[in-house]
């Protein structure tokens, strides 16, 4: 039992950062928050990635002499890695499109909570 | 070159013009417009080009660097994504064509960092109906997404609040995409979806692999605005830009459909998915309620945009649903449907946008049928548009709600071919009163004075920039109706996956 | 059976193109009234021409067939002149002459505006009525069958007044619905048959049908083209209908509309399941049963009106049933006697209805309570009308008696009394309901009436030579137009009986 958990602990971890950035994203009020949400939500799945790319007793996939070219099996998986390299590239871009936003949303609307902004996109949108 | 490269020369070109557009065009704004005509207009005919390849020659593979798959990425011309690609692009350069207008006129848009951004949507798209690598499709899918939210961003009231809303929902799509993806590496090993096909039926019954099913479907249900995931889509359609719309409408969930028929179909196999999964029943189920939902609530729409952004989402149940039966006739209304839809779509938002250059608005309420006197050829093609919405032969909507009726008998299903019925009408009442507004006078001056008030009911039809598209698209309508079984055993006949 | 042999010919293809063409020419001579009332009679007269052209081989069971384009893998939108398309189509096209020039009596008349668009939906809603007449198969039929529908509202609504324009809302609501019925049971024969050509017979004359399916599927069938045809419960919007134009009116009730559900039921009944089937598995009986019961019905609430054109709406739904419990009788007699009223009731009710405009653009009366005396100032007009009644009522020498006779022989060739009960009965009830107007206007003298004279021409002469020919194809039913030895070909082919 303490082996299923010990054992996949990195899985576990990503899964704690998944529902807390799905909570963040969902259940906060402030747009900045959502935003952090979202980061951590996004993160967890890069984690989620590298743990499953990793092997025990092995090492990183760069070249060791020791090791040799043939036993690949001593070295961990390297492409979740490149893989996550372009994920952390997307995450960051979707990042400044989102901050992009939230100051054109500031200054239209000069407020990040979300309930006061319901209310004044209410107000302009009836105008 | 081009036989040997044409299927990865459109994203490229796309995105090679839509880097290239803000460096060219810092002096002189028109070229931006102009680079613009050009890279779609290469990627129509590249397209047309592809397509005509595929169906002499077969399915064509392209080895990007010359890395033979599984350990590089390819893109694949086969029937479905060549057909798609061909749509997309064609719509895209017919909306672009009435573009110019329209963003001359709101001044919120600078017209070289939006036309950047529509290449680098139309480079997405692109890339994800041609590629073959799993991955590869998530790149692409946050390319176009990322431009879409910025699309949408710049129009009115409250768009930048809509864009943002989106961009959370699809963030949280797009990163369940991946999170499937992960699942399905770590046990299948590959990312081509080929090889991922050819490894699947030895691991029935993984949990992994049902996870990764659930989370992509759920990806991409998002993309799509299926049922419980269409929260984003009236929103986003409503506060955008004319432009915006009219592109994204016909084309952005039509990608999410593309990549769910992609997924469901050719990576997973037809008879995992429906017989041991029963995935297609809850698409099929959900879909059935987005229709009926989708249509009562464009009933109760005073906005013209708000309307059809709900007609949307009940259109896109309809292909939903042509996915959910899984049977030849069920997927034929499918990929038909996403045809008709995007011209239907283009065409009624195209409308729609000519209404607001010419009268500041589009409020059904406050249209009168001076517009029929006024806009005479906006008007028509928007009734051809009704019309085929509602599925009066032999516009193009009667013919895939036709295959659709046939795919929901063949499998007994009747109660999604009662939902097909009476969508339909519900479709009617919505559209009809939009027509009674347009073509009637408002039933209280029917007295005399009133009517003998002259009235301004000058010629005032848009400019032809703005209204050949229009035209196009209308008589599209009608002809592709008529001729809709070229299409279907010339092309549609050729995409069915095995095991249907 | 009687083999039926074909030919290709583009002829049914032009029949209903002609007023297709029509159509942008009449809108282009907006301007010229003359001009474009030309166009109008001149597509009406061509197309008559045509589809007169198909008669004699029609006679000879020889049919006209055309297969336009394929509009689904395996489907085409096919026309084929068989005998009985010719027959609809001949009472359509011929009908149409005449509404045309009264029509251009009565809006002139009237000084509507909108002329323009009247005279062309008119055009489209007689070129999708000459597609359901001629359509080969049951894809090509719906096809047109929606065209007829969405071409007709521009006209119910014509007058754009309140009634106007919700009597257009509930034609929508009733004939959309119907639509989509049709279309699923379109499908449903599909899935079972792999082929939706009409045959005389029935397609499902080879197939093993359960009789739930049977069942479900003729309900369907008969939801889909009785709302058309009129039959109640699904009749309602036939009177609300009559908010219309007069001409329009007219049209509807005698020849494009109404005529084409019935003549859908006629179709479903002997050409998709045939009279085989039906009979084994009893489904003819809901037809006679709801044909009986709306006979009935329709008269007496025909009674009870006292708008001219309610009455006539009524007595309409009435007859339409008889052409329905003709069918549904599956004899010989009977099957023949309800095609032929098909035309003859057609040329009664339009020349009723002409009437009933005639009165109201010349007088300006809708009721007919305001009839008196009428038919000393409009001699003419109150003559037809009488002709037309004492023909729908059944008394000889007007056509009426003549398919009333044929329907009534085929009741007794089942031992049907019920069925003839009710038409004697129906016959009493039109008498009841049609006399007193008669009275009223030539035995009762009416205020208000000096200095008034007959109505414009264009009008009054249509609707006497309807009357004078409904006189004649009563005296000589093969009169000109050979509707007799026509039906008779249809129930040949069909029932492999000589008749």
């Amino acid at each position: 039992m303490i082996d299923f958990f010990l054992g996949y602990y990195g899985y576990w971890f990503a899964i704690l950062l998944m529902c807390l950035g799905l909570y963040g994203a969902i259940m906060k009020k402030n747009l900045i928050k959502k935003l952090i949400g979202i980061a951590i939500f996004q993160t967890s799945i890069i984690i989620f990635f590298v743990a499953s790319s990793s092997k025990w007793g092995a090492t990183v996939p760069i070249f060791d002499e020791k090791i040799g070219v043939a036993n690949t099996a001593k070295y961990i998986n390297p492409l979740p890695h490149t893989l996550m390299l372009t994920a952390i590239v997307v995450g960051v871009a979707t990042m400044g499109v989102a901050f992009a936003l939230v100051i054109s949303i500031f200054q239209k609307y000069k407020t990040l909570d979300e309930s006061v902004l319901l209310k004044r996109m209410k107000k302009d949108n009836d105008i | 070159m081009i036989s040997s490269n044409s299927a990865a020369l459109t994203p490229l070109i796309l995105l090679f013009m839509a880097i290239s557009i803000p460096l060219v065009a810092l002096k002189k704004k028109q070229i931006a417009f102009f680079m613009v005509m050009i890279a779609t207009s290469i990627s129509v005919i590249i397209s047309f080009y592809n397509i005509f390849r595929v169906l002499k020659v077969g399915t064509i593979h392209y080895h990007f660097g010359g890395w033979i798959p599984p350990i590089g990425i390819e893109y694949v011309l086969d029937p479905l994504s060549s057909f798609i690609c061909l749509v997309i692009n064609v719509i895209a350069l017919l909306v672009l064509i009435h573009s110019k207008k329209i963003v001359e006129m709101e001044s919120k848009i600078k017209s070289v960092p939006y036309y950047a951004l529509v290449l680098l949507m139309l480079c997405g798209f692109n890339g994800i109906i041609l590629t073959g690598d799993l991955f590869n499709l998530y790149v692409f899918l946050e390319i176009c997404s990322l431009s879409m939210y910025g699309l949408i961003s710049v129009g009115e009231k409250q768009a930048p609040v809509s864009a943002f809303r989106y961009l959370i929902i699809g963030a949280v799509g797009s990163s369940f995409y991946l999170l499937g993806v992960g699942f399905l590496y770590m046990t299948t090993g590959s990312l081509n979806m080929i090889d991922v096909r050819s490894i699947v039926p030895h691991l029935y019954n993984e949990p992994t692999i049902i996870v990764a099913i659930s989370l992509m479907v759920i990806g991409f249900g998002i993309k799509m605005a299926v049922f419980p995931f269409h929260g984003w889509l009236p929103d986003a359609y409503t506060y955008a830009p004319t432009t915006s719309s009219a592109l994204i409408a016909p084309t952005g969930t039509k990608i999410g459909a593309y990549a769910m028929i992609r997924i469901l179909f050719f990576v997973f196999g037809v008879n995992y998915i429906s017989k041991t999964l029963h995935i297609t029943d809850v698409l099929a189920w959900l879909s059935a309620i987005g229709i009926v939902y989708g249509s009562i609530m464009a009933i109760s729409q005073k906005e013209m945009k708000r309307m059809l952004a709900y007609s949307s989402v009940s259109q896109i149940g309809y292909i939903g649903l042509g996915i959910g039966l899984c049977n030849p006739m069920g997927l034929i209304g499918a990929v038909l449907h996403v045809m008709n839809h995007a011209i239907m779509k283009a065409c009624l938002f195209l409308v729609a946008g000519n209404y607001r250059v010419k009268l500041g608005h589009s409020n059904i309420f406050k249209l009168s049928d001076n517009i029929r006197k006024k806009m005479p050829w906006t008007t028509a093609a928007f009734t051809v548009g009704a019309l085929s919405m509602v599925g009066i032969p032999p516009t193009v909507g009667f013919f895939s709600k036709w295959y659709l009726v046939l795919g929901t008998i063949k499998n007994s299903s009747w109660v999604f071919l009662a939902v097909l019925l009476i969508s339909s009408l519900l479709n009617a009442i919505y559209f009809f009163r939009v027509l009674e507004k347009v073509y009637l006078k408002p039933i209280r001056s029917t007295n005399l004075e009133e009517l003998n008030i002259p009235e301004n009911n000058k010629r005032d039809e848009v400019s032809s920039s703005a209204l050949i598209p229009v035209l196009i698209l209308a008589i599209a309508i009608i002809v592709l109706g008529l001729l809709n079984t070229i299409i279907v055993k010339g092309i549609i006949d050729k995409m069915i996956p095995a095991g249907m | 059976m009687n083999i039926q042999s074909v030919y290709t010919s583009f002829i049914p293809l032009y029949a209903v193109l002609v007023s297709l063409i029509a159509v942008p020419l009449i809108i282009l001579s907006s301007k010229k009234r003359n001009l474009r009332e030309f166009w109008t009679i001149a597509a009406s007269l061509i197309k008559f021409g045509l589809v007169v052209s198909l008669v004699p081989n029609a006679l000879l069971n020889k049919a006209a067939e055309l297969s336009i384009v394929e509009i689904s893998p395996g489907i085409e939108l096919a026309l084929k002149a068989d005998p009985f398309g010719v027959f609809f189509a001949l009472v359509a096209s011929g009908l149409w002459i005449f509404t045309s020039f009264y029509s251009i009596g009565y809006v002139r008349g009237l000084k509507d505006r909108k002329q323009t668009r009247y005279f062309s939906y008119f055009a489209i809603c007689l070129s999708s009525t000459i597609g359901v007449a001629f359509a080969a198969n049951l894809l090509t039929f719906v096809v047109f069958y929606e065209i007829l529908t969405i071409a007709t509202y521009p006209l119910v609504i014509h007058k754009e007044d309140e009634k106007s324009i919700k009597a257009g809302r509930k034609y929508l609501v009733y004939t959309l619905t119907a639509g989509s019925l049709l279309i699923a049971a379109t499908a449903v024969t599909y899935q079972i048959t792999n082929n939706l050509d009409f045959k005389a017979g029935g397609i499902f004359e080879n197939i093993v049908l359960s009789p739930n399916m049977a069942w479900v599927l003729f309900l369907l069938f008969l939801g889909g083209v009785g709302v058309k045809a009129s039959i109640m419960p699904l009749h309602s919007w036939l009177p609300t209908a009559m908010a219309a134009p007069t001409p329009v009116s007219a049209l509807l009730h005698a020849v494009a509309v109404v005529k084409s559900g019935v003549f859908g039921i006629v179709r479903v009944v002997l050409f998709v399941f045939g009279p085989k089937l039906m009979h084994e598995l009893g489904l003819n009986k809901i037809l006679i049963v709801f044909a009986g019961f709306t006979i009935i019905v329709a008269s007496l609430m025909a009674l009870k009106q006292d708008n001219l054109k309610r009455r006539l709406a009524y007595s309409t739904i009435s007859h339409l049933s008889y052409i329905v419990l003709g069918a549904g009788l599956l004899s010989s007699a009977a099957i023949l006697g309800a095609i032929m009223h098909i035309a003859f009731h057609a040329v009664m009710k339009i020349t009723l209805f002409f009437c009933a405009g005639a009165i109201y653009v010349n007088l300006h009366k809708e009721n007919i309570s305001e009839l008196n005396g009428i038919g000393k100032v409009m001699p003419w007009t109150m003559g037809a009308f009488a002709v037309g009644s004492i023909g729908l009522t059944g008394i000889p020498p007007v056509n009426g008696f003549v398919s009333k006779w044929y329907i009534g022989l085929g009741a007794l060739q089942t031992n049907n009394l019920i069925a003839l009960i009710i038409l004697i009965i129906s016959g009493l009830l039109n008498a009841a309901y049609f006399f007193p107007i008669l009275h009223r206007a030539f035995f009762r003298t009416g205020e208000g009436l000096e200095g008034k004279k007959e109505a414009s021409p264009f009008m009054v002469v249509p609707l006497v030579i309807t009357a004078i020919l409904a006189v004649l194809l009563g005296i000589y039913p093969d009169f000109l137009f050979h509707f007799y030895h026509l039906a008779a070909m249809v129930v040949t082919n069909v029932l492999g009986v000589i008749s």
